[in-house]
């Protein structure tokens, strides 16, 4: 029976791929597990296996084809029946069926289902994360004007995933005691490809591969940086700094304060940090209020790829230590990035990515873009939304926050995380402190779910972070 | 070939010429290959295999976008759970592992749909599709997780063990680790107080040379796993983790050891995964030759294959047993498509045990 081989989604975002080679040709008999075909995708270049045993009938998509849709009959296949005299329909009919589960006799009447059921197309696999990044998409990547690039400048689009390599590339560049340390980051050109062609460039001396040992290595790079090296270290994502926490607190946190200023301990540890494509509960928390909650931290959550650059730049300069939370969902997004010999951001400031004069909502990291989008959507609706990015979330930008608030009189906080104890709480906390009379309603928070990030791709969705929630949080606040 | 820990190395094959010397201490018997009837070896075949045609559909429903996140597919490794766990006592004893945790639940016995379910996240699945491939667990049948921190499963599985020592309910826990994870820190201060208190688990380590794509002569100063319990006095067994009679033979020697209160035994399988270290892992820091030197050559679903056929059995019988276990997943994968996704109302639910 033929059976139709089909392109297939070997990442969460991709779409198409390009069908690099094959490793059959047609009339090759090929069992389980047997290589077929090599995938590129928009991350890497995957290997295709047979599921089936059989024969190759027909090859549909030769070598070479860029573009082929997910999806897309690349091949056919004609189940092999060593046994069977059954006649074969080899490929006549390749869009009628796919037998699931060719056996050794073809033999219909074992098969739990006929044959001529349909496989399932492949298509991109559910998730909300894509969602949040269809709402950045939409934002719209323009870099708005920062007080800190001066006028005139040039830009380049990038995404955030190549701004933050550049930024360590270029500080390693200037400081010999800037080195960079995690588990994948050199040989395998990190597990998210942040640190791409770093070792090329920098030598295995100051690119280091770790064994898996969070605590040990963020131990290691606390020391070295007491010592008076800048560590970089990389967690593959933050849920695993969890291991290590204990040294980011007790040691990189506390020192110059123990020491009385004697001993400092400039360190960087950074990583993706928040929910990422369906990776369920461990892999998928916001740990930005933990960390934002200790004195003797700075801790940066940028949102753009220049924001990224140069806040990446500033962190690994800082004399003190420096939590770094990016996310792997922007990583892929592209940004304008000025384009300076030099850029570098100041730390501790928040930036106004868009003016409004009717309510303010205030978010960091992808919630920017979460918020971004709502505005669009609030401005349709003539409502006119002011969005702060926080950038730096400890020190907070305080005055940045209340002087919109003093103009808008409403405020939302919007956050990619739990809802308790969270940045938005402190917000809140602020407001109630410092702009209590300038007030027209109540702050809102829109936030995930308080609950662990379930797998389910329906209940994932519930559980995130909506613009849609945002929008009527905005309304709200605004008596509308 | 098995080795054991102090002393260092004990070949079978220089015994002639040498006995080791006389340890100082006692240890686990030298563990001997499982002599399996017919029915025992079938029986791991067709554990093996289904595992194995679990993991290929598995990769597929990912292809297809019916399986989203991380996907760490068990093939090539079968030998160890089938091989390990056909040695336990079910009802009684525990087990626990990391996220490459689907062949040991079918190695359980575990329905293959449920599992299936889970990976696909609909409401049938055992952990009612909030958990995902990475977390499943099973108290029913003593399998305690389905455990995404690296390392984390060896400190809880500890706690099992602490648990069968504390209810004196003469189980032994097998926690499972990889060879990345025996790096982790945890994991010695584990192996200490479980010398120290002579908890009843058995440490197995699932050495597939690689720790995503580190390979474990770049991560590990002593890449002799079963060595790393050394100077906590727990002894190790090296075993070959794609022989599953072999596999099983070890455990034998570990269980003995174990069971008479002696303490934990550290249970190194060397073995081999296939597939990419997630379903997202092109594994360019290894050549395709090398595995397919593995497939060709060290294949234990092949290898048992060749000694069934030797004992007897018939290619006709084989075949019967390919084509139910073919059906079987089919029937596994029809289930996942076809059954609903969690009621929404699920998101809030299994949060707290009580209400406050
Ligand atoms: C604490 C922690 N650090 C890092 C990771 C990311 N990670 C997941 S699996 C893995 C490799 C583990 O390798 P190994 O222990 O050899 O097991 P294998 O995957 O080979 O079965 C890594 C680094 C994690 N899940 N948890
Ligand atoms: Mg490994």
């Amino acid at each position: 029976m033929a059976l139709e081989l089909k392109m297939p989604a070997l990442s969460p975002t991709m779409e198409e791929g390009t069908l690099a080679r094959w490793l059959v040709k047609e009339g090759d008999t090929v069992k389980s597990g047997d290589i077929l075909a090599e995938i590129e995708t928009d991350k890497a270049t995957m290997e295709f296996e047979a599921v089936d045993e059989g024969t190759i009938a027909k090859i549909v998509v030769p070598e070479g084809t860029d573009g082929v849709k997910v999806g897309a009959v690349i091949a056919v296949m004609d189940g092999e029946g060593e046994e069977s005299a059954a006649p074969r329909e080899s490929g006549e009919n390749p869009a009628a069926e796919k037998a699931p589960h060719a056996d050794a006799s073809g033999d219909p009447e074992k098969h739990p289902n006929p044959a001529d059921k349909q496989e399932p197309t492949p298509h991109q696999m559910e998730t909300a994360a894509r969602e949040l990044v269809a709402d950045v998409t939409r934002a719209g990547t323009k870099e708005a004007a920062d007080p800190a690039i001066p006028e005139g400048t040039q830009y380049a689009r990038q995404t955030v995933r190549e701004a933050l390599r550049d930024a360590m590339a270029e500080e390693m560049r200037r400081d010999e005691r800037v080195f960079v340390m995690g588990e994948e980051v050199a040989q395998y050109q990190g597990a998210y490809k942040v640190t791409q062609g770093l070792l090329d460039e920098f030598g295995d001396q100051r690119i280091i591969d770790t064994p898996i040992t969070e605590y040990g290595f963020a131990g290691i790079g606390t020391g070295a940086a007491m010592g008076g090296l800048k560590p970089v270290i990389e967690f593959m994502t933050f849920n695993f700094a969890m291991q290590a926490i204990d040294h980011i607190i007790n040691s990189a946190a506390k020192t110059n304060y123990m020491s009385g200023g004697q001993m400092r301990c400039p360190i960087v540890f950074r990583g993706p940090n928040g929910a990422a494509a369906r990776v369920a509960a461990q892999h998928s928390q916001n740990y930005a209020p933990w960390y934002a909650s200790v004195p003797g931290l700075i801790v940066i959550a940028p949102y753009s790829a220049a924001d990224a650059k140069g806040l990446l730049k500033a962190a690994i300069r800082s004399p003190d230590p420096v939590v770094f939370l990016e996310n792997e969902l922007l990583y892929g997004q592209s940004f304008d990035v000025p384009q300076l010999d030099d850029f570098v951001l100041p730390i501790g400031k928040a930036r106004v990515v868009r003016e409004g004069k009717d309510v303010t909502l205030v978010s960091y990291t992808i919630g920017v873009g979460v918020a971004l989008d709502a505005a669009a959507k609030l401005a349709e609706e003539g409502i006119e939304a002011e969005v702060i990015d926080l950038r730096t979330l400890r020190p907070l930008d305080t005055g940045t926050v209340l002087k919109s608030l003093a103009k808008t009189n409403r405020m939302v906080v919007v956050e990619e995380g739990w809802p308790t104890c969270s940045i938005a709480a402190e917000l809140c906390a602020v407001v109630m402190e410092q702009g209590f009379d300038d007030l027209d309603a109540p702050v809102l928070r829109v936030t995930d779910v308080d609950v662990p990030l379930p797998y389910a791709a329906n209940l994932e969705k519930a559980a995130l972070l909506k613009s849609s929630d945002v929008v009527a949080a905005a309304k709200k606040v605004c008596y509308r | 070939m098995a080795r054991t820990s102090q002393p260092r190395a004990a070949k079978p094959a220089s015994k002639a010429a040498a006995e080791p010397p006389a340890p100082n201490r006692e240890r686990p018997a030298e563990p001997e290959r499982f002599k399996a009837s017919k029915d025992q070896l079938l029986e791991f075949y067709r554990q093996m295999l289904l595992i194995r045609r679990f993991e290929e559909r598995a990769g597929q429903l990912y292809g297809l976008g019916l399986i989203g996140g991380f996907c760490h597919l068990y093939i090539g490794q079968e030998a160890v759970a089938v091989g390990v766990q056909s040695a336990l006592t079910g009802g009684l004893d525990s087990v626990i592992t990391g996220y490459r945790d689907h062949g040991h639940m079918l190695a359980y016995g575990i329905d293959p749909k449920v599992i299936m379910a889970e990976l696909t996240g609909r409401a049938a699945g055992i952990s009612k599709g909030k958990g995902g491939s990475m977390h499943m667990f099973s108290v029913e049948h003593g399998f305690y997780g389905g455990h995404g921190i690296v390392g984390a499963q060896v400190s809880l599985g500890t706690g099992l063990a602490f648990k069968h020592r504390y209810a004196r309910d003469g189980g032994v826990c097998v926690a499972y680790f990889g060879d990345g994870a025996a790096n982790q820190g945890q994991v010695y201060e584990s192996f200490n107080m479980a010398e120290l208190w002579k908890l009843p688990i058995v440490y197995v380590i699932e050495n597939n040379g690689y720790a995503m794509g580190t390979a474990i002569g770049r991560s590990s100063a002593e890449d002799q796993l079963y060595r790393r319990g050394e100077s906590f006095r727990i002894p190790g067994i090296q075993a070959d983790g794609m022989d599953v009679l072999a596999a099983r033979g070890a455990m034998e020697a570990a269980l003995a050891w174990v069971r008479q209160g002696k303490g934990p035994v550290i249970l190194e399988l060397k073995t081999y995964r296939y597939r990419g270290h997630s379903m997202s892992d092109p594994a360019k820091y290894r050549t395709r030759d090398e595995v397919q030197e593995m497939r060709e050559k060290r294949d234990p679903i092949e290898h048992a294959k060749q000694e069934l056929l030797a004992m007897g059995v018939s290619e006709d019988a084989l075949k019967k047993l390919e084509k139910d276990i073919r059906t079987q997943v089919a029937e596994a994968a029809d289930f996942a498509e076809q059954s609903p996704e969690p009621d929404e109302a699920e998101l809030y639910t299994n949060v707290l045990v009580e209400s406050y």
